[in-house]
């Protein structure tokens, strides 16, 4: 960009966005696997494992999720430490804000993912799981056979909104300092007394990053429903 | 275990400031919300593409990116915000936090309006026209009242990430309940036992909330329930 002086920081801004989307990608291939486990349990014969999993669902989509990430990254060392006290052990943990923060976002997102999957599950027709169950094949088989590629579909639109919600909390990472997005931004506008240039930059990378998950998104909605007719 | 009694009222101070942030920036919100979501759904250009551009953009951006906009940047702007007098009020982190909650919130309100809005059946709007309504009557006796009562549940939602949200205004030193949380554990190095109190504390606040605006979705919905009991 020649009519804005980024004075030599543009490189900074590149890196720390391919780190939110690193951490995004990362973060939301745990929150579909926890969504999926999620959804088996919600539906599940066990009365304690589906209370398990409402308690999961409940307590997570109430808390902030700066609030969780502040718990994981500081209180679990320190909750470690207490109790490994008390055995008499004295260990010193320090956590990796991106395997903090990476998990902490992917187990706030699971919760919504799980959501989105229960919606899908329920979509699905009763009748063909009847159908499945008197072909002779097992739960775990009509699970993947029957209702998982039907789910993809229906949960589909959810999911993206699962995206782009993520993405933008990725932004969270950067106070316990993540050089990602934000916080190289932080850093540059820090060093350049120029803030407003720099958060705007980093508003447009993340307003972008929005834009491509949309295209993305519904070349991936038309494609999952190419073989369904509209009424 | 006492630590986190002795720092219970302070929280709870802290909760005072989030509730304070929250509500106005909703009201607020709201306020803005729907006359920009009939602006949205004008056939106008110059009325619906300057909201969609609003909506577009901070819906599309972290909060905390516009946070950071209008409280570090509003900085590289102060010799043109104290020549208009406004200086001051960016000084504020208070204000700046209200700012961009309602901004933010106004975007998503706005969206969620046009839903409603769209949503009312056209017969209604037909029937309405046939009565001899138009324009400001129209909208304020059958669209208004109707998109409201659609769009309740998504605009319930949207409430309640605001009040999640707005744990970020503790990052801008703010002394909301996170703020007051992350004071005391960085003094006390008690960190897993006052976050998880705040945890609590916003977990209290939340479904509180949500129970209030359930209450008000059956109360506007109460002529439909009749028959059901």
């Amino acid at each position: 960009m020649p009519f804005i002086d980024l004075h030599g920081y543009g490189w900074l801004i590149i890196q720390g966005a391919k780190l939110t989307i690193y951490v995004g990608l990362c973060a939301m291939v745990m929150a579909i696997v926890l969504g999926l486990v999620g959804v088996m349990c919600k539906f599940s014969e066990s009365a304690l494992i589906r209370f398990l999993v409402n308690c999961y669902t409940t307590v997570i989509r109430g808390i902030p999720e700066l609030v969780l990430i502040l718990l994981v990254y500081y209180g679990t060392p320190t909750l470690i430490q207490d109790v490994s006290a008390l055995f008499g052990h004295h260990v010193f943990i320090n956590l990796d804000p991106f395997i903090a923060g990476t998990l902490t976002i992917g187990f706030i997102y699971g919760a919504f993912s799980t959501e989105v999957f229960r919606g899908a599950y329920m979509s699905v027709p009763k009748g063909q799981i009847e159908a499945a169950h008197a072909c002779g094949m097992g739960r775990m088989l009509i699970f993947r056979r029957v209702l998982l590629p039907q789910m993809m579909r229906f949960a589909l639109p959810g999911l993206g909104n699962v995206w782009m919600v993520l993405i933008k909390a990725t932004a969270l990472i950067s106070v316990i300092q993540l050089p990602e997005l934000m916080r190289n931004a932080d850093i540059a506008a820090r060093a350049t007394r120029e803030p407003f240039t720099f958060f705007f930059i980093a508003s447009l990378i993340y307003l972008g990053i929005t834009i491509g998950s949309n295209i993305i998104q519904q070349w991936a909605e038309k494609r999952a429903n190419r073989g369904i007719i509209r009424e | 275990m006492d630590l986190i009694l002795q720092s219970i009222p302070r929280l709870l101070d802290g909760a005072l400031i989030t509730m304070q942030i929250t509500g106005l920036s909703v009201l607020i919100g709201f306020l803005l919300a729907i006359p920009l979501a009939i602006m949205r759904v004008s056939r106008l250009r110059v009325l619906w593409m300057p909201v969609y551009v609003f909506t577009f953009y901070f819906r599309g951006t972290p909060l905390l990116v516009q946070m950071f906009l209008i409280y570090y940047g509003s900085g590289q702007f102060q010799g043109f915000l104290d020549s208009v007098g406004l200086w001051y009020l960016f000084q504020s982190a208070w204000f700046c936090a209200v700012l961009s909650l309602t901004l933010n919130t106004a975007a998503y309100s706005t969206e969620i309006f046009r839903g409603g809005i769209q949503g009312v059946p056209h017969g209604e709007v037909e029937a309405a026209r046939a009565c001899g309504m138009s324009g400001m009557l129209l909208y304020r006796r059958i669209i208004i009242p109707k998109a409201l009562r659609v769009s309740w549940p998504a605009y319930t939602n949207e409430v309640i990430f605001l009040l999640q949200a707005s744990s970020l205004v503790s990052i801008i030193t703010v002394m909301d309940i996170t703020g007051v949380a992350r004071e005391i554990a960085a003094r006390s190095f008690a960190f897993y036992e006052i976050f998880l109190t705040a945890a609590v504390l916003y977990l209290i606040i939340v479904y509180g909330l949500l129970w209030v605006f359930r209450r008000i979705e059956n109360r506007i919905n109460a002529h439909l329930n009749v028959g059901a009991g």
